[in-house]
């Protein structure tokens, strides 16, 4: 039992687990809807965490890639015919080359000059989108079609309920998978010392790209999703807001903590929620608690509990 | 809008050199700046007072930053800091939505709306005040860092934070000084600008952004750097929506940062630095 605690698929079946139980407790529509929410979101954050925890980059563009997905479905059935399903696939696709060509020269960069340069590619990917109108619809945003797939219509919050849950299970299984290979272990030594893992043979810019270019694979699947869950894509579905958002959630749950990001999705998911309470208060109550969590657990929710519980 | 950048990374700069946190929330000392003096000078505050008003209550804010949110997270990652800020700016948004409101606003011109020709080209009187205004505030801060004990206090701490606390200055009190400052230089460029660009609650997020990415294209922790960088900033945008088009404007500035980054990674004023391993 300890073992199997400790092993690192323990995430991926409790995960799959919460997935297919969670629909037994929850209410209404209402709470699915909610739930599948949390677990797109989840998805460009597992993927995000690939890149800032284990591999120690921080991206605070990805809201580009989330983009990119997210009109990838709206305007390849609106403008070029292909059908949606297919869209998800080659905005995907989009997302990880567009990642793979600028991945090289933005990862050359450090620290804060990284942080700004992914800034400054999101919001340039944001900006295509809210002024080429003739294509996206400008500042307004676009519909969305219903996603087909064999001639049946996926809609309603049920069946997104499903799909997004079971692919954000494949996506972890994948992450997991991918973080116990030779590739997860160079990856966290790059984290450790870039130096040193350069001096072990460890091709740094290789899998520094390969983090990057998965995570924004990622990012983009779960744009598609919402695109398509939502129906309406908008400039702001890429905008700088919701690449912070990412990353505090990532950050917020705990870096390098898989299950961790998971955590923060569904908290900043769920947090605006409870807040509408609170109506115009909303911004404050959530600033205040980004800084305070920082503040009194810096290294996010999960591992700080962990950690607790660990030395009990 | 050149001098503001330049204004907002110079802000940048001082806190980064002080305590290496890269300020999320300095557009939103801008915004306060504009907002207070706006609605206090509605309430029937003469201008220069409202202007001090609105400067002493953004320094209140910069230091509350610093003690509450700052100094508590000591020793935290770069990213937490990052997200203490953003954080902050985030809640300072959501409380000045709520002392103020969601509106836009303008401040009369300081020099009435009579456009000055100079050489064919029209001159608003206001942005020749903006530039003198912010001319200024770069020399009385370079006066106060070369020619003042506290100053030179300030230059120790960010050449090094461990010798400086060794030769009994006080680090904590100096980066705290620093927010201070940095959030009156902000307001200031805030006052200035108000009557030009309209100001708004949310009117700090993309200041901020500007204002980072000039720093960072005059490379980081250089004060010159900064205003160079700000400067460039400004031109260019106003270059590309003259001759490119308008509605990219915001996005000219970010290219030429990308590309700049990839070519010159310590920006264009910036030394090469030496990493310890």
């Amino acid at each position: 039992m300890r073992r199997l605690l400790h092993s690192p698929y323990a995430v991926v079946v409790l995960l799959a687990l919460i997935v297919a139980l969670l629909p037994l407790v929850l209410p209404s529509t209402f709470y699915m809807r909610m739930a599948a929410l949390v677990f797109i979101f989840a998805l460009a954050v597992v993927g995000l965490n690939l890149l800032m925890g284990f591999a120690g980059q921080v991206s605070l563009g990805h809201a580009g890639f989330f983009g990119i997905g997210a009109y990838a479905v709206a305007v390849g059935p609106a403008h070029l015919g292909i059908p949606s399903w297919a869209a998800l696939v080659l905005g995907a696709a989009a997302a990880g080359l567009m990642a793979f060509i600028v991945g090289r020269p933005i990862l050359r960069l450090r620290g804060h000059y990284l942080a700004v340069a992914t800034l400054g590619l999101g919001l340039l990917i944001a900006l295509v989108f809210t002024n080429e109108a003739a294509w996206t619809g400008g500042p307004d945003g676009m519909p969305v079609p219903r996603l087909v797939v064999f001639g049946f219509r996926v809609f309603g919050p049920r069946m997104w309920y499903w799909i997004a849950g079971i692919t954000l299970v494949i996506g972890t299984w994948i992450c997991v998978n991918l973080i116990a290979s030779p590739t997860g272990r160079a990856l966290r030594a790059i984290h450790d010392s870039e130096t040193a893992s350069r001096v072990l043979g460890v091709d740094v810019a290789r899998y520094k790209l390969t983090a990057f270019v998965i995570s924004a694979i990622y990012a983009a699947i779960a744009g598609a999703y919402l695109a398509l869950f939502d129906g309406l894509v908008t400039p702001i579905t890429a905008g700088f807001l919701r690449s912070i958002e990412f990353v505090t959630m990532a950050v917020l749950g705990g870096l390098g903590s898989i299950f961790g990001g998971i955590v923060g999705a569904a908290l900043l998911v769920l947090l605006p929620q409870v807040l509408t309470v609170f109506h115009d208060y909303e911004h404050i109550v959530l600033g205040a608690v980004m800084i305070l969590i920082m503040i009194f657990l810096p290294t996010g929710i999960v591992p700080a509990l962990a950690a607790r519980f660990g030395r009990r | 809008m050149g001098a503001i950048y330049a204004l907002v990374a110079l802000g940048f700069t001082l806190i980064y050199n002080a305590s290496d946190v890269l300020n999320f929330a300095q557009g939103e000392f801008v915004m306060l700046g504009g907002m207070v003096t706006v609605f206090a000078a509605a309430a029937g505050v003469p201008l220069p007072l409202a202007a001090l008003l609105a400067i002493a209550v953004a320094v209140a804010v910069g230091l509350g930053l610093y003690y509450l949110a700052i100094a508590p997270a000591r020793g935290a990652s770069a990213v937490s800091l990052i997200i203490i800020t953003i954080g902050a700016s985030i809640l300072m948004r959501g409380i000045a939505s709520i002392v103020f409101d969601k509106n836009f606003h303008s401040l009369a011109p300081f020099a009435g709306n009579k456009p000055i020709i100079v050489g064919g080209a029209a001159l608003l009187p206001q942005s020749i005040i903006v530039l003198f205004g912010a001319g200024l505030i770069v020399l009385v801060l370079w006066l106060f860092i070369t020619h003042t004990l506290t100053g030179k206090a300030i230059l120790a701490t960010a050449a090094n934070r461990l010798a400086a606390r060794l030769v009994g200055i006080n680090t904590g009190a100096v980066v705290a000084l620093s927010f201070a400052v940095s959030a009156a230089v902000g307001a200031v460029g805030g006052v200035l600008a108000a009557p030009i660009t309209l100001t708004s609650y949310d009117a700090g997020t993309l200041l901020a952004l500007k204002g980072i990415a000039a720093a960072m294209l005059g490379g980081m922790g250089n004060p010159l750097g900064a205003v160079v960088g700000g400067l460039t900033v400004g031109l260019l945008e106003a270059f590309g929506a003259g001759y490119v088009s308008s509605s990219y404007k915001d996005a000219i500035g970010f290219l030429v940062i990308l590309l700049v980054l990839f070519a010159m990674p310590q920006g264009l004023l910036g030394r090469a630095g030496v990493e310890r391993v």
